[in-house]
């Protein structure tokens, strides 16, 4: 078998009608004439989708309380907000008197407010003031993590499930948040799992190991 | 030698006081020798019987099979499997696409070294449990060093650690791959695309493929895989993740089962941080192509001339 041969031949191919179609293009642009259109892909043009998992949905605050079923009592974030004063500079849980206490935060120089609309808490603002649904909070973090949203888009960051090909099966994607904790971005430490037996691989720089396939 | 009137019982045990010639005597006992050594020679295949079907023993290189032949085979095997693992499993032979050729791509600054990879392909792969066998070694590496002599495969502490960083290792799919050319019996191939596979019920085992890999890619099956039939991958095919036979090599196959019907592998799907991208490099508005002409890949060990179809890099 010469399994390459034949791909070979094909992507020679595919070059050389790629080169035919630029010189095609080249050559209408100097006679003045409209281009012409450029070479339609062959392939199979996608019919399933990509969906973004949802993991934020509209957020709700615990208030400590239970109803008389046992279920905690929540409440938007406006019930609060609505009457007390936006505070600009706060930056840490620890600034605050009461709500929100033990929140975690370490993203950068952030404000609460770099990210949280103060003319309506129950959305999400972006650095030019306009406002972002929950929902949609890409949007926002992309304002920041150009290169992260860049290669988001072009799949080569966070995690995915489902089908390379797209003419043959949907395929499911990570959310920005359901890696990265808003208030603290970190990707979390891990412990590793599944141990490589001490008795295969590579030696270790610990513990000399024979190799073993 | 005849004497009538002293008549004695010659002895037994020496042919020529019985009337035979030295010659003929040398004959028999050569005989016996030969049986003897042939009986020895077989010995193994009457000890593999119970284990080896006469059709299995009789059966033809994978390339060479008709349609028929094949699709019994791949009922023989389903009903081995379930004889001997209690496990229903679908054994199917997925042909390579037309119009596809595949290339993985991983990125090291994302990979945080969790090994996630490696438990998935453990269990999709239905590799033997008790070894803990996979295609993946995750090597952890001192940053600024590619030096793979100083990977650590056996780090066992929470990462990622600040100072190092995480490569795993696989089959690299080389597109000129020298498992393939020491091959003694051509028991593994190329596919045309760009998948090396083995027919493990024609590989005798001489590992010669694994001694040649430079990515330490082939493993040997010691034992008969042990799995509890609850957790045999009940989708499989005759060149991927079927249950392998003790003493063959087996490999990573980018998950042909899967990918060769358009899904993702699944250690792709099981890394919590999207370090892996896998597609077809034939597509130019592939996720793989976007990798490949825009970010700094590298393969490894590049100087051994293998051409990989396994890329790493490095965001800026």
């Amino acid at each position: 078998m010469s399994p390459r041969t034949p791909d070979f031949k094909l992507a020679l191919f595919v070059l050389a009608s790629g080169l035919a179609a630029l010189a095609v293009i080249a050559v209408t642009q100097q006679n003045g004439s409209a281009p012409a259109p450029a070479a339609q892909p062959t392939f199979v043009r996608p019919r399933h989708s990509v969906t973004i998992r949802q993991p934020i949905q509209q957020p709700r605050v615990e208030t400590g309380k239970t109803d008389p079923q046992g279920h905690p009592i929540t409440v938007s974030c406006g019930s609060c907000h609505a009457t007390s004063a936006p505070r600009p500079d706060t930056r840490l849980a620890s600034e605050l008197d009461e709500f929100h206490q033990g929140l975690q935060y370490q993203h950068g120089s952030l404000t609460c407010l770099s990210c949280h609309d103060a003319s309506n808490y129950d959305q999400l603002r972006l650095a030019d003031g306009r406002g972002v649904p929950f929902p949609e909070a890409m949007s926002l973090c992309a304002q920041c993590h150009g290169p992260q949203y860049r290669d988001y888009s072009h799949g080569s960051h966070g995690g995915m499930t489902g089908h390379w090909d797209l003419s043959r099966g949907p395929r499911q994607r990570n959310h920005c948040v359901d890696c990265h904790d808003p208030h603290a971005p970190q990707f979390p430490v891990v412990q590793p799992a599944f141990p490589l037996p001490a008795d295969r691989g590579l030696k270790s720089t610990s513990t000399a190991a024979p190799h073993h396939g | 030698m005849d004497n009538p009137t002293t008549p004695s019982p010659a002895p037994a045990n020496i042919p020529a006081s019985a009337g035979v010639g030295r010659r003929t005597a040398l004959k028999a006992v050569g005989a016996t020798l030969g049986a003897a050594a042939f009986a020895k020679a077989l010995a193994p295949l009457t000890e593999w019987a119970p284990n080896i079907s006469v059709s299995e023993f009789l059966q033809k290189h994978y390339k060479q099979l008709g349609r028929e032949e094949l699709a019994a085979i791949l009922a023989r095997l389903e009903a081995e499997t379930l004889e001997r693992y209690g496990a229903e499993v679908h054994i199917s032979d997925v042909p390579p696409q037309d119009d596809v050729q595949f290339a993985y791509a991983l990125n090291l600054s994302i990979c945080i070294g969790c090994r996630k990879c490696a438990e998935a392909c453990h269990k999709e792969n239905n590799h033997d449990r008790p070894s803990q066998q996979s295609y993946i070694r995750v090597l952890e590496m001192q940053k600024g060093s590619l030096d793979l002599e100083k990977g650590n495969a056996h780090y066992d502490h929470p990462v990622p650690q600040k100072d190092k960083f995480y490569m795993p290792v696989q089959c690299h799919q080389c597109d000129r791959p020298p498992c393939v050319s020491v091959c003694p019996v051509e028991a593994t191939w190329k596919e045309k695309d760009g998948i090396v596979v083995v027919d493990y019920n024609w590989c005798i085992g001489c590992r010669y493929c694994e001694a040649a890999c430079p990515y330490h890619a082939r493993r040997f099956n010691w034992t008969t895989p042990s799995i509890p039939k609850e957790e045999v991958t009940p989708v499989q095919a005759y060149l991927s993740n079927r249950i392998r036979p003790q003493g063959v090599m087996e490999k990573c196959t980018f998950c042909l089962h899967r990918t060769r019907n358009g899904r993702l592998p699944a250690c792709l799907e099981a890394c919590p941080t999207g370090a892996r991208v896998f597609g077809n490099l034939l597509d130019p508005d592939s996720e793989i192509r976007w990798v490949l002409e825009n970010k700094r890949v590298f393969v490894l060990k590049e100087d051994v001339g293998t051409r990989p179809r396994f890329y790493y890099f490095f965001d800026e």
